[in-house]
């Protein structure tokens, strides 16, 4: 009996939908990702993929689709540091190409 | 004996310290900056890797590396892709502004034969300055509106510049001047440099792929790459400058473009001008 409600409860969890994105979930996201647009932007080091997943961020929470807005936000974010990473570490890496 | 055993640890220490010494010094000094011998390596890298290009065609970009390239240029130059923007520049260069000043007036010798000369360090604004920059500034002095950095009107005024200079040695001059040396150093370190999301740096195509393809290009060599601007391109359906060179070579790159004339670029086009230093002038080009 006692397995039976287990079961019975884990299948109740396992059909219920996820939870969708709310409009401050979105905020949240998108400004995480435009905080750190902007570190990137004061290295002069934009991407533009990182830019194409804001604009698309914006344009699906403008259309209340905040799940795909929230997944665009948190692909931004993530190019965003991608390229402040990549500005810092080439600071001096750059040497290792240079002709000598 | 005793004297030698206080001796020889007293020296041993000496050498070790003295040695300890200048390896410290060697980590801790700074790269010094010597465009000549930057100038110098340069064009050995190029002229090392492709033995058989003479140095004065490498400012024939990928036709300098390809044959049957070559051929098709060489048929094209019959009947020119840029010959309309030449014409157009000429007529424009020599059109007066509304003051009845030229662009003659703007320039040495009349802006005729000067191209190798640019960019060129300008120590009142401690800054470099291009030719294209330089023509709109011009017209702004003249009361007129600055063009776009990129195509068009600017392209076919730096097309007919190129040309009355065409097999002049480029000669660009690094004045003795700390401010120089850095706008050197910064256009070298833009160069090298790794940027956008593909993470190239403009030499992982031009230093080190030289002659290979990339999709259907084959890619040119830095070595004199600037020589030949403006170009028309078929890629483009147009002329661009270099401008729109660096800023096209940054979106495929997957990074933002720098606004043309931002000071990164007006530095790297004063570095790579510098290093071809001694090649022909040979603009305006034609590229695929």
């Amino acid at each position: 009996m006692r397995n039976l409600v287990i079961a019975a409860v884990l299948l109740m969890a396992g059909a219920m939908p996820a939870l969708a994105a709310s409009e401050d979930d979105y905020k949240t996201a998108f400004a995480a990702a435009d905080a750190a647009e902007k570190q990137a932007s004061a290295l002069r080091n934009k991407w533009t993929t990182t830019e194409t997943h804001l604009a698309a961020a914006k344009k699906a929470a403008a259309a209340g689709n905040f799940d795909a807005a929230v997944a665009a936000a948190r692909d931004a974010e993530a190019l965003a540091k991608a390229s402040v990473f990549q500005a810092t570490s080439e600071k001096d890496r750059w040497k290792d190409m240079e002709i000598r | 004996m005793r004297m030698r055993a206080i001796l020889f640890p007293a020296v041993a220490a000496l050498v070790s310290g003295t040695l300890a010494c200048i390896a410290a010094s060697a980590l801790a000094a700074p790269d010094k900056v010597d465009p000549a011998a930057d100038a110098k390596a340069f064009q050995k890298y190029f002229t090392d890797k492709f033995p058989k290009v003479k140095l004065s065609d490498f400012v024939n970009g990928p036709y300098s590396m390809n044959e049957d390239m070559r051929k098709q240029w060489e048929e094209k130059e019959e009947f020119p892709p840029y010959e309309f923007a030449l014409e157009a520049g000429k007529e424009m260069f020599g059109k007066p502004f509304k003051n009845g000043k030229t662009y003659a007036d703007c320039f040495a010798n009349g802006g005729i034969g000067i191209r190798q000369n640019y960019p060129y360090f300008d120590q009142k604004e401690g800054k470099v300055v291009t030719l294209e920059l330089a023509l709109n500034r011009c017209r702004e002095a003249n009361g007129e509106a600055p063009y776009s950095y990129v195509k068009d009107e600017m392209a076919s005024l730096t097309a007919y510049m190129a040309y009355t200079s065409r097999g002049k040695p480029m000669d660009i001059k690094i004045p003795n001047d700390p401010r120089a040396l850095e706008a050197y150093e910064n256009g070298k370190r833009y160069f090298y440099t790794r940027r956008g999301q593909l993470n190239f740096s403009c030499a992982s195509c031009h230093v080190q792929s030289p002659g290979q393809r990339i999709r259907a290009e084959i890619l040119a060599p830095a070595l004199g790459i600037l020589n030949a601007m403006p170009i028309y391109r078929s890629e483009w359906s147009g002329m661009g400058t270099i401008s729109r060179r660096f800023v096209s070579c940054n979106s495929q790159t997957r990074a933002v473009p720098l606004e043309p004339q931002s000071d990164e670029y007006r530095d790297l086009e004063y570095f790579l001008s510098y290093v071809s230093n001694g090649l022909p002038i040979s603009g305006p080009g034609a590229r695929p």
